[in-house]
């Protein structure tokens, strides 16, 4: 598994490529926590190449969700694909995690926020 | 048809399990999304033996076999040397409180016992063998 990251504009991108399992899960873990050290606002998780996720990637983002809502970080995943997308749902954690289609949404729902 | 592997309890061979399961349930009538969530199930089983049970320890094994019945499919994860893992004593932790409390973990068997129509584990001779049946319609082409 392998972690990009760039800024664009306002947003923090994070772009997961490959298999997010038990033995992968503590780079994104890394990636989030450098993110939120750097004093990011709008963290957006590119998933189009992110080709498998277990618990250990579903608990790296859930173990966050508080820590963004305190310190007001917009994080939004995008361009899921329906097996990864599913993962998500049987759980629920699609209504506790905002998942959009792709970039373009992520940021457009985030410009909508901050209006 | 029965198929089985055998591997060391590392991390890195969550991987090989994954691509033996998938590649077993390939020549089923299930469909992609199907085949992602049983491979899940048991990559959930194996990671929790090679982090909880087995505690990392690179030489323990562990073998999956898959039978593919024409309206079940029964996997068996066995866990050799392995302590006895009281399942009837676990209790199911919530999302809520798992957002609540930040934990990366816990979602594991809850992930388990949504994909799979029956969860048992069977402790004997210093084995615990895990056995998740998914029930199918007539899976097998």
């Amino acid at each position: 598994m392998k972690i990009d990251t760039q800024k664009e504009s306002s947003f923090y991108i994070i772009a997961i490529d490959g298999d997010l399992d038990a033995s992968s899960s503590i780079v994104l873990d890394t990636a989030i926590m450098e993110a939120i050290g750097r004093d990011e606002k709008a963290i957006l998780f590119d998933c189009n190449a992110l080709s498998y996720i277990s618990s250990a990637g579903l608990g790296v983002f859930m173990s966050y969700l508080n820590e963004f809502e305190q310190q007001q970080i917009y994080s939004a995943l995008y361009s899921l694909n329906p097996k990864v997308k599913n993962v998500f749902e049987i759980l629920g954690l699609d209504q506790l995690i905002q998942i959009y289609a792709d970039k373009q949404e992520a940021i457009s729902r985030f410009n909508a926020a901050e209006l | 048809m029965q198929q089985s592997y055998k591997t060391y309890c590392q991390r890195n061979n969550l991987k090989h399990i994954r691509a033996f399961v998938e590649k077993t349930l390939a020549n089923t009538t299930l469909s992609d999304i199907e085949i992602n969530q049983i491979v899940l199930a048991v990559d959930e089983i194996c990671a929790n033996l090679i982090i909880h049970s087995q505690k990392g320890n690179p030489k323990a094994e562990m073998e999956i076999i898959i039978e593919c019945l024409p309206e079940e499919i029964i996997f068996q994860i066995i866990d050799f040397d392995a302590s006895f893992f009281d399942f009837s004593a676990y209790k199911e932790p919530t999302i809520t409180g798992i957002k609540k409390e930040g934990r990366k973990g816990g979602m594991g068997l809850l992930l388990v016992n949504s994909i799979m129509d029956e969860v048992e584990v069977v402790h004997r001779h210093n084995t615990n063998t895990w056995y998740l049946t998914k029930k199918i319609g007539l899976a097998t082409t």
